[in-house]
């Protein structure tokens, strides 16, 4: 069971890992629209976080929208087309990068507006809680998003009613290019926590094993009801905030970087256990054709699959539709 | 003889806060999914109201309008039917985002993998010294943003039928209330399946000289203003919008073909108000119909005073109605 449950772990890390390399490259040979954020460097801290939950639990997340999906389980093709542009996409070509969403795997939604997924999963919590489901969701945000205060109106809200919610911030050091440094008045994104009387944790965000103990054990009291927990996964990102935009670089510590890239890098790290642990290379390299096969399968389906029509962008506005005024 | 004699035995006399508060409870008591949030629930809404419901459907929130705001979003879009009052309808600013960027638009975003049934109740205080952080009209700016429905009731029968639709509709609908018409009475239908279709204006009098086109609390004006015109031998034909988005289009220009002169009543500033949206409908698809300018009865771009000799003349009124009349006979 336990190594059931690190082979899905390396395998969704590779997936997240492969499918932005790939989203890189289409992005350099043109074939993105827009620009993409990608988490690579961050993989350990969103598998760790999935795996903690359940397939119906829920997840709400960021701008850097890629991975949370793919580490909650969802299949890479509708995601793939989505970033395309296609009408195959998991959105239907309306939400693009930054906003991967897919509810069959509990994926509730990635919000461009910083900050803005958080009260999303506190809301997913409170249905969980009012239709006693036993769900509990999860939000994913960055440090740049904790001095946005909603989340101080969500973590009190959720302290207040004892909602089954895990705020988790993958803590990468950087809002955009703005050092955490620079706009917090203390290091510790956890330790925010306190005043609203919800536990603070913190994590190596590059260590699998870590963050996903920590994890479970908030979703463990969670689901006893006994509240949230705001955990901070410390963890850095390789690529610059936003791939295919120009940002100019200096912002960082050339050796920071390096030191993460070649000692810190979580996928290397989590192998390198695995394989102390006991697992064969060759179960390994199994695992990472299956990946690259995979990955190369959605950028097939991503390209073969046709664009929207331009009039089904009046599609699907509301519910209960209403006349479109044009 | 009464025009609702047939239905007169299942309609009762009230006041238009107390038709808000019936169709809540209707459909708080009708179904399990629906729940009440916002600030001082438990005193303003709730308290003894809905003594019979489970708790954990009311919740008196802390001060936290962008995060309740935005927690019943998420609310919507995982199972219950949230019902937001941010009371004063200023506050609806520290609740745009999740309006805006959220309830909006996720439905759309997300490729439908989502409906977004909430309801934003927000209470248009103005005309009662309150000044300019506890006066505004907003529903203009939420008309410019698609994904919403905006309905502004202006009877206690419309209160409780919007209300209820707002609150079973499968997407985001904000509700509009006048403040000024909380205490006006009126009959009620006690049907509990009573609903007022959303975006559908209703034609409150019959007339063949002048339209007027009335938003919100302003129809009581314009009915007194079409009383006086009446002596005077002016017939009017006023209709009350009573949903802004959508517009009902085909009563608007339903009545300026009726009449071909036409005043606009918006209690909203005058600048991209509601009232500019529906003189726009009226110049685009009716200009062979008009038979002279469209007239706007609005209020002056200025923020809302607090001393009454100044805010009281800001607003539409009936003699300012009758007075716009009078300029196109």
């Amino acid at each position: 069971m336990k190594n059931d449950l690190q082979s899905e772990a390396y395998l969704r890390m590779l997936k997240i890992r492969g499918f932005e390399q790939a989203v890189t490259r289409l992005v350099t040979e043109g074939e993105v629209p827009g620009a993409v954020h990608t988490s690579i460097g961050q993989e350990a801290a969103i598998v760790g976080a999935c795996m903690a939950l359940n397939i119906d639990d829920y997840i709400s997340g960021t701008h850097r929208s890629h991975g949370h999906p793919i580490g909650k389980g969802a299949e890479l093709k509708p995601l793939m087309a989505e970033i395309l542009g296609k009408a195959t996409g998991v959105c239907k070509g309306r939400g693009g990068s930054m906003h991967f969403t897919d509810k069959s795997v509990g994926s509730i939604g990635e919000s461009a507006i910083v900050g803005g997924g958080i009260p999303i999963a506190t809301g997913a919590a409170l249905t969980a809680q009012v239709r006693k489901t036993g769900q509990v969701a999860l939000t994913f945000f960055g440090d740049g998003a904790s001095n946005e205060g909603v989340l101080a109106e969500c973590l009190n809200m959720a302290a207040v009613w004892k909602l089954p919610i895990i705020f988790f911030c993958e803590n990468n050091g950087y809002a955009a290019v703005t050092p955490a440094a620079h706009s917090h008045g203390q290091p510790d994104v956890a330790r925010r926590g306190e005043g609203y009387g919800v536990p603070g944790v913190i994590v190596d965000g590059q260590d699998f094993a870590a963050v996903h103990a920590a994890t479970e054990a908030a979703v463990a009291r969670a689901r006893r009801g006994e509240g949230p927990t705001l955990i901070e996964a410390k963890t850095y990102r390789f690529d610059e905030h936003c791939v295919g935009l120009f940002i100019k670089g200096g912002y960082r510590p050339a050796e920071e970087l390096h030191h993460y890239v070649n000692e810190r890098d979580p996928v290397t790290l989590f192998r390198n256990n695995l394989l102390t642990g006991g697992m064969t290379q060759s179960a390994l390299a199994e695992i990472e054709a299956q990946a690259a096969s995979l990955i190369e399968e959605a950028v097939a389906f991503a390209r073969e699959s046709a664009f929207p029509e331009p009039e089904e962008a009046f599609e699907l506005v509301h519910a209960s539709p209403i006349p479109i005024r044009r | 003889m009464t025009p609702d004699s047939m239905t007169l035995g299942n309609t009762k006399r009230m006041t238009y806060l107390d038709a808000l508060g019936l169709a809540q409870r209707e459909e708080l008591e009708g179904r399990d999914d629906t729940i009440i949030i916002g600030e001082d629930i438990a005193l303003y809404a709730a308290g003894g109201a809905y003594g019979d419901t489970d708790p954990s459907r009311i919740r008196s929130a802390p001060i936290s309008e962008c995060g309740f705001a935005g927690m019943a979003v998420g609310a919507a879009i995982t199972g219950l039917r949230p019902i937001v009052d941010l009371t004063i309808a200023n506050f609806i600013y520290l609740a745009a985002d999740p309006i805006i960027n959220q309830a909006a638009r996720l439905r759309y975003m997300t490729g439908g993998q989502f409906k977004v049934p909430v309801t934003y109740r927000a209470s248009m205080w103005h005309g009662q010294a309150n000044a300019a952080q506890h006066s505004d009209r907003p529903y203009p700016m939420f008309m410019n943003i698609p994904g919403l429905k905006v309905v502004c009731p202006a009877t206690p029968e419309d209160a409780k039928g919007l209300l209820k639709a707002a609150i079973r509709d499968d997407d985001p609908v904000i509700v509009f209330e006048d403040n000024d018409l909380w205490g006006k009475k009126g009959d009620v239908p006690l049907d509990t399946d009573f609903v007022v279709p959303i975006g559908k204006a209703k034609t409150h009098r019959s007339g063949s000289d002048v339209s007027i086109i009335s938003v919100s609390g302003c129809l009581r004006h314009a009915l007194k203003a079409a009383d006086d015109l009446a002596k005077d031998g002016i017939s009017a034909d006023v209709i009350d919008l009573r949903t802004l988005l959508p517009l009902d289009n085909d009563a608007i220009l339903g009545t300026l073909a009726k009449t071909g002169r036409v005043v606009i009543v918006d209690p909203a500033h005058r600048t991209m108000g509601a009232a500019a949206e529906i003189a726009a409908i009226i110049v685009e698809d009716g200009f062979d119909m008009l038979r002279k300018p469209v007239k706007r009865v609005v209020t002056p771009d200025v923020p809302i005073p607090f001393s009454p000799p100044m805010e009281a003349p800001l607003y539409p009124n009936p003699d300012k109605i009758a007075a716009a009349v009078r300029e196109l006979m």
